[in-house]
């Protein structure tokens, strides 16, 4: 069984676009300048509609996480025991991914982490998280 | 403004494991049971509300129901703000009475959600349900207990709250349990015995879940006149409350502040009541942590002292604030988006005084409060006598 890959809408494909290509990007409001995630139609700080894709640091901190020790499919059994985390990234934002290339006993509130990319299908990176 | 709506009947199924009853039997058996306990029949009932279901696709549920329980209804709407659902259709029932469009509304959810699937099988309905966004959070391989599991750690981080005291809500919902003979789940349990089941999400524990059932609630709203002229002692609808601060948990600004503090605030307003005048609280319990987080978001502690309000018996029968006396979603039953409204029927009991083992004394005002999502978009309802 396959694990399940994001797809793409007209709203999200350049921040996957961007993944598949190594680099993580936010949507952040040319209004106000300030960014958000997940991406919407207008800025949820000012309701503007002039939004546009950037890049990111990649940097952030791990703002909870949780160790999943029961597979949602059995598309995940073989990874367990994982880390589903919240990051908070540099830029503001949080957002759930992974921390990953570190024992899952290791991670904790405040670790500081980077972006990494896990490719999951041909044409599908996921951004994950790395101890810094 | 109070509306000129009261709840006249409640009723539900079997609760546990059902397997002689298909979803819409089960809605039927709750159905009758509410229309005995208000000495009403079918053919008195003008109005319907109901919310989807997970094992079967209904196209328009409203429809599918009323039209399999023979109601001829000149008001009818499914309500979905999730496991706010159970709370919010005594609302929309009594608003649809108040303004005349129904003189007797039937709310009815339920299904056999343990004997349709495995638990396997509800694990990952739930966890591709939409809880988790499809594309920011399904990939990252989240269970439903997961996003709970993030609020819960950082709620540990923030305030200091333990698994033991999260292990005191399940020990104290599971004795409430033990006294309701059509409760799932019955067998007593220890804080240890909730710290040594199997681990799910850090920090979270099976036993800090919710259980999967199979089962039906219902209950008729009418009018306050018409209420007492029926059997039973009416219970009104004294003020309600919504609230909605995030759809998804990996997007939500402050994982400690939760639309509850809105619904809350709301219901109370509404009501000209505060958290001291309530007797019994029938707290949403999907996982231990929820109802700790939605007692401080209540107003019924400061921030962060939820995890020592649970402690010491506060919240069991008997205690100063008595929560969820019928087991809740933990341990009394869970059948999906109806698991919420045994909560309201439960509400009902307790101020009618029927509750037998599990009464609360002198319970003349009850808070039922109900959270969808993960803790997204919350309803809160407060009930007293009629």
């Amino acid at each position: 069984m396959e694990r399940p890959v994001p797809v793409p809408d007209a709203a999200t494909a350049p921040y996957w676009a961007a993944a598949n290509e190594g680099r993580f990007v936010m949507p952040r409001c040319t209004q106000c300048g300030r960014w958000h995630f997940y991406p919407r139609a207008l800025c949820p700080h000012c309701s503007s509609e002039k939004l546009e894709w950037s890049d990111c640091s990649g940097r952030g901190t791990v703002y909870s996480y949780t160790v999943v020790h029961r597979a949602p499919s059995p598309a995940f059994a073989a990874e367990l025991p994982y880390v589903v985390a919240i990051v908070e990234v540099e830029e503001g934002p949080r957002l759930m991914s992974s921390v990953v290339n570190c024992a899952p006993e290791t991670v904790r509130i405040g670790m500081k982490v980077r972006a990494a990319f896990r490719r999951v299908a041909d044409d599908t990176q996921l951004p994950v998280f790395e101890p810094a | 403004m109070k509306l000129n709506a009261a709840i006249a009947g409640v009723g539900t199924s079997r609760v546990g494991q059902v397997a002689d009853r298909s979803a819409l039997q089960l809605q039927a058996d709750a159905a009758q049971a509410a229309l005995a306990d208000a000495g009403l029949r079918m053919t008195d009932i003008d109005g319907l509300l109901t919310t989807p279901v997970r094992v079967e696709h209904w196209n328009m549920p409203c429809g599918v129901v009323a039209n399999h329980l023979g109601v001829k209804a000149s008001y009818l709407s499914t309500v979905d703000v999730a496991g706010a659902s159970g709370c919010a259709m005594i609302h929309q029932a009594a608003m649809a009475v108040a303004t005349g469009q129904a003189s007797a509304v039937l709310c009815v959810a339920g299904q056999n959600l343990l004997t349709h699937g495995s638990r396997a099988k509800a694990v990952k309905s739930m966890a591709e349900g939409g809880s988790a966004h499809p594309q920011f959070e399904v990939p990252y391989g989240p269970i439903v207990p997961s996003l709970y599991a993030l609020v819960a750690q950082r709620h540990m981080h923030e305030f200091g709250t333990t698994p033991g005291q999260m292990a005191e809500v399940a020990v104290t919902l599971r004795r409430h349990a033990s006294l309701n003979p059509n409760a799932h789940k019955r067998e007593l349990i220890t804080v240890s015995d909730v710290l040594k089941s199997r681990m799910i999400t850090t920090p979270l524990h099976i036993l800090d879940c919710a259980i999967v059932s199979d089962g039906a609630a219902a209950a008729i709203v009418t009018s306050i006149e018409r209420a007492r002229d029926l059997k039973k002692r009416p219970v009104r609808l004294l003020g309600q409350g919504y609230g909605l601060r995030h759809s998804h948990i990996g997007e939500h600004v402050d994982l400690m502040s939760t639309g509850a503090v809105d619904s809350g605030r709301g219901a109370f307003k509404s009501a000209g009541l505060t958290p001291t005048d309530i007797d019994v609280a029938q707290i949403y319990d999907c996982f231990t942590i929820t109802v700790i987080i939605e007692l401080e978001d209540l107003g019924f502690c400061k921030k962060g002292e939820g995890g020592q309000f649970v402690e010491g018996g506060r919240i069991g029968i008997g205690g100063e604030l008595p929560v969820t006396t019928h087991g809740g979603l933990l341990s009394g039953g869970h059948p999906g988006l109806g698991g919420g409204f045994f909560h309201v029927v439960e509400a009902v009991r307790q101020l009618r005084g029927e509750a037998a083992e599990r009464q609360v004394r002198d319970a003349e005002v009850a808070l039922v409060h109900g959270n969808g999502g993960v803790i997204s978009i919350h309803c809160t309802i407060i009930l007293g006598r009629g």
